[in-house]
């Protein structure tokens, strides 16, 4: 038996208790202290919901958008071979590392109407991206590019090609050997992925504020109508709409372990 | 859909047009699909990561080097990377603290209710930056729970350095525990329980046997954790108040002077960030690289054993 068991929990429990558990709890307390009429008018008025359309439309959006690219990207970087992939693969964590408000000016930049992108894009389509709804998706898209990408490379690695070989030997179509034998095999990550990619996309800040235009049932998501309310000293408002989003994110956090569960479960098949 | 005729001769087919000399004739996509797939990759993630960071670049420089390197003689911007390097000083080492002690009881012991105790170290992760520094608002804030005891005694935590402190621990606080818990599961306790039989103590064993073993895990979850605390802009701009030459931290600056139009100095202070990012990515790699080296060399290992 290995020592230090007592000290070690017992200094993990008090640490989480103290930095996460009870700030929490003592949110979801303070919310209560709201009335639930009160809350249920603050958390359903028109700007608020509003918000929420912005905020989980958009999310989704990008998710999607992140899912097919990274299923591509994934494929690419494990079953090809070409210059530059270790290169590449390097730069899919940067939305890890680099940090939001730094991409949220960098974003703004590029894409407002005479940016790098954002003026050849004006001119050609006359749309604008920056201060937009297409702005709010493009720095979603930004922020959760990694995931998708880093929940399928471990799973294609372990894929033993045999399988695939199998299928073909028996005279399947390459598209058919993907779909039956490939597909069946990453949708549990790809889910997990899509999920991850769309729980951070929800609760996303720093990027976004720089290049959203911030307007009130356009353009406003939910995590900076809750500063707004914070700047208005409407700590009430506040609090409400923090639950709301508190709540999402423990479902969605439950959701994400039973796929990563389920996934893999899948790949110990 | 029945495709049981003609299978043979696509057998036969495939035979004859899939097979090349050596290799795995299944996976060669054909040509026009691999150049698409990696045409679209390449010019997404160009789009989305390679242009943002030059652009970042590109606008600090945009007036020159003696603009770009004045934006850092204002005693603002000074004093902004000074508490990002103070708040990164006291929020790193205590999450590696914790997170060592976390991953030593979870990897190396059984207990009830594990799995929860796991999901609830991941909980900051789910929750947004927002809503991360308004919990300690609603905790230490004139309105919060604590508010009058603390401004009764003159303590503030909130728009003052503790408060940007505590909801940087929050926002960074699974990095290393979750990047140490399986590094540690996956190395199993033999090597520790020898040293113990051999005499070791407790301390003796972590540090000669576990230490050395987690390294490279460490060094990854370490330099993860410190980039987000160095880049959080969410979170702490909530707890922060942005009093300018006291609790703005980097990122906070960053915003300041992009609201004030003063773009070159938001980018130069940005590409600061962004060069940590980099050297994050670079580190990164390397501590990738040796991790699979260690795995592979234990793998090796434990078949000349066996």
């Amino acid at each position: 038996m290995l020592p230090g068991f007592g000290v070690t929990l017992g200094f993990t429990l008090v640490y989480l208790s103290l930095i996460v558990l009870i700030p929490l709890a003592a949110t979801f307390a303070k919310a209560s202290g709201l009335g639930w009429e009160s809350f249920f008018r603050t958390v359903t008025s028109p700007r608020v919901v509003a918000s929420y359309q912005v905020t989980f439309g958009i999310s989704l959006a990008a998710a999607t958008i992140n899912a097919l690219f990274g299923v591509a990207t994934a494929w690419i970087l494990v079953r090809y071979r070409f210059p530059g992939k270790k290169l590449l693969d390097a730069m899919v964590d940067l939305p890890f590392a680099l940090p939001t408000a730094v991409a949220g000016i960098a974003l703004a930049a590029i894409y407002s109407t005479n940016g790098w992108l954002g003026k050849p894009i004006y001119t050609l389509t006359s749309w604008k991206i920056a201060y937009t709804q297409l702005g709010i998706l493009v720095a979603l898209i930004f922020v959760g590019l990694p995931f998708v990408v880093r929940t399928l490379q471990p799973v294609l690695q372990d894929l033993d090609p045999e399988f695939e070989e199998a299928a073909a030997s028996l005279g399947a179509f390459r598209l058919q050997t993907f779909m039956r034998v490939v597909v069946p095999e990453l949708l549990p990550p790809l889910l997990t992925g899509f999920a991850l990619a769309f729980a951070r996309a929800v609760g996303e800040y720093g990027s976004v504020v720089f290049i959203a235009g911030n307007m009130p049932m356009k353009t406003e998501i939910v995590p900076l109508l809750i500063i707004t309310k914070l700047e208005q000293y409407d700590y009430r408002g506040a609090t409400a709409i923090a639950v709301v989003m508190l709540v999402i994110s423990f479902v969605m956090l439950l959701l994400i372990n039973g796929l990563q569960r389920w996934s893999r479960g899948a790949n110990a098949r | 859909m029945d495709f049981s005729a003609g299978r043979e001769a696509q057998t036969h087919a495939n035979s004859m047009v899939f097979t090349p000399p050596k290799g795995r004739p299944t996976l060669c996509d054909p040509w026009y699909i691999r150049v698409l797939l990696i045409a679209g990759a390449v010019v997404f993630l160009g789009l989305f990561l390679l242009v943002p960071l030059c652009a970042v670049f590109y606008e600090a420089f945009q007036k020159g080097l003696g603009a770009y390197l004045a934006a850092f003689h204002e005693p603002a911007a000074q004093a902004a990377i000074r508490l990002t390097l103070l708040v990164a000083a006291i929020a790193v080492p205590a999450n590696l603290i914790f997170g060592v002690a976390a991953a030593w009881a979870i990897a190396k012991f059984r207990f009830p209710a594990k799995s929860l105790l796991v999901t609830l170290i991941d909980l900051p992760f789910a929750v947004s930056p927002v809503v991360s520094g308004l919990i300690y608002v609603l905790l230490f804030g004139s309105q919060g729970w604590f508010g009058p005891f603390l401004q009764a005694h003159g303590i503030k935590i909130i728009f003052a350095v503790p408060g940007i402190v505590l909801a940087t621990i929050f926002v960074t606080f699974p990095f290393i525990a979750r990047e140490l818990v399986p590094l540690m599961q996956a190395q199993g306790n033999d090597e520790e329980q020898a040293a113990l039989s051999l005499g070791a103590s407790g301390w003796q064993t972590f540090w000669r046997v576990t230490l050395p073993n987690i390294r490279w895990g460490l060094l990854y979850g370490v330099i993860l954790c410190n980039a987000r605390a160095m880049g959080e802009f969410g979170a702490v701009s909530i707890v922060s108040g942005h009093i300018r030459g006291l609790t703005n931290t980097i990122p906070l600056q960053v915003e300041i002077l992009y609201n004030e139009y003063n773009y070159v100095a938001a980018f130069a202070m940005a590409s600061l960030l962004a060069s940590l990012a980099l050297v994050t990515l670079l580190i990164k790699s390397i501590a990738e690289w040796r991790i699979r080296v260690s795995e592979k060399a234990s793998i090796s290992q434990n078949l000349e054993y066996a």
